[in-house]
């Protein structure tokens, strides 16, 4: 086999999802990373507090800091877009996502069928901003991502992913509140919020 | 009111620290460059691994998928032994600095935070990360969920020493 066939199989190979046991350590190698190219702890919701910080600090305590000293973050969250911006291009999956058939069962009986996407399309687009499960959804859910994150002082990467890391009791208790909030929104009010 | 801890942020470092890095970073904006090789890398883990779709989130939360948890679980072991390396060896930053940890007190803002936070994961299928990442891969409307959110961390500062920590 020539050297060119081989490369194209590796290609093809990469373009499938990958499994946990190569995104997850990838994803955790992060942490070392980090700290060695620049004393950096790993965490992305911040970014979200350094541009409330350099935009509208509207003279709030929280935000009077010198986030230029944070830029770090945000060059890390710009190269995040463009890496997926790569996957979904030069990547790219070519099959729909294989999910859970009984998922697949629930969200059809609320005309969620498209999978070729990593968002449901179905409920989730411009349009859909205009209808109020959309608005729940996308503008509420996003809301409450960046209330919550910084009230718990960090997200899944900064508690769940760099806290539990560094063995963080707080980041342990942050990360079980971020699961049960997640099991009772999927498990007893999606359903409702879908249904609208 | 808070006392006792002022930064209750775990991902802000330089509130509690001055380091020779950032020194030179105010300088020098290429210093910044290899945190954007780093995000890219990340950028092209998180959706070839998946873990930014909203279906792979909906499956954790139903407990349909072994996924999810297999990635925070390796990704959690790979960092602690990490951690665990760099403190047992007392690894320097390629800067020649040490590497610092600074460990946080609890507050009851990782409770309260951590269900509303759970709650918006769910709904919108990613956590701030993977929120960019979303983004990326075309979605535009995702900006909308994205200002909401900086709206939401601002909300959270507006109203920070109102809420019980």
């Amino acid at each position: 086999m020539d050297y060119l066939t081989q490369i194209k199989q590796m290609i093809e190979l990469i373009k499938q999802p990958w499994p946990w046991y190569v995104a997850g350590p990838l994803i955790g190698l992060a942490v070392p990373l980090l700290l060695l190219l620049g004393n950096k702890s790993f965490g992305i919701s911040s970014t979200l507090r350094h541009l409330c910080a350099a935009c509208f600090p509207a003279d709030i305590p929280f935000f009077k800091y010198n986030w230029k000293k944070e830029i770090w973050n945000l060059f890390l969250v710009l190269g995040m877009l463009i890496g997926s911006a790569l996957s979904v291009s030069v990547l790219k999956n070519p099959n729909p996502i294989q999910v859970n058939s009984k998922l697949v069962t629930f969200l059809a009986e609320y005309g969620i069928t498209y999978y070729s996407s990593l968002l449901p399309i179905d409920i989730m687009n411009w349009n859909a901003l205009l209808t109020l499960k959309g608005i729940i959804l996308m503008i509420g859910g996003g809301f409450m991502v960046g209330f919550g994150t910084r009230y718990a002082g960090g997200c899944t990467s900064g508690h769940s992913i760099m806290g539990l890391s560094n063995l963080q009791l707080p980041s342990l208790i942050a990360t079980c509140a971020f699961m049960i909030g997640g099991l009772v929104m999927t498990n007893f009010l999606l359903a409702y919020i879908l249904s609208l | 009111m808070q006392t006792t801890q002022k930064n209750t942020d775990f991902e802000v470092k330089s509130l509690d620290t001055t380091s020779n890095d950032e020194i030179a970073m105010q300088t020098k904006w290429w210093h910044n460059l290899k945190y954007l090789i780093a995000g890219i890398g990340l950028g092209i883990v998180f959706v070839k691994g998946e873990i930014i779709s909203w279906f792979r989130i909906q499956e954790m939360f139903r407990f349909q998928s072994f996924h999810m948890y297999g990635v925070i679980g390796s990704a959690v072991i790979v960092g602690a032994i990490s951690v665990w390396l760099i403190k047992r060896f007392k690894v320097k930053t390629f800067q020649g600095e040490p590497i610092t940890f600074y460990p946080k007190q609890f507050n009851k803002g990782q409770i309260f935070g951590g269900l509303i936070f759970g709650c918006g994961w769910a709904m919108t299928g990613a956590c701030p990360g993977p929120l960019f990442a979303q983004l990326g891969t075309g979605a535009g409307f995702v900006i909308i969920t994205i200002i909401s959110a900086v709206a939401g961390t601002w909300t959270y500062g507006y109203f920070r020493e109102k809420l019980p920590h």
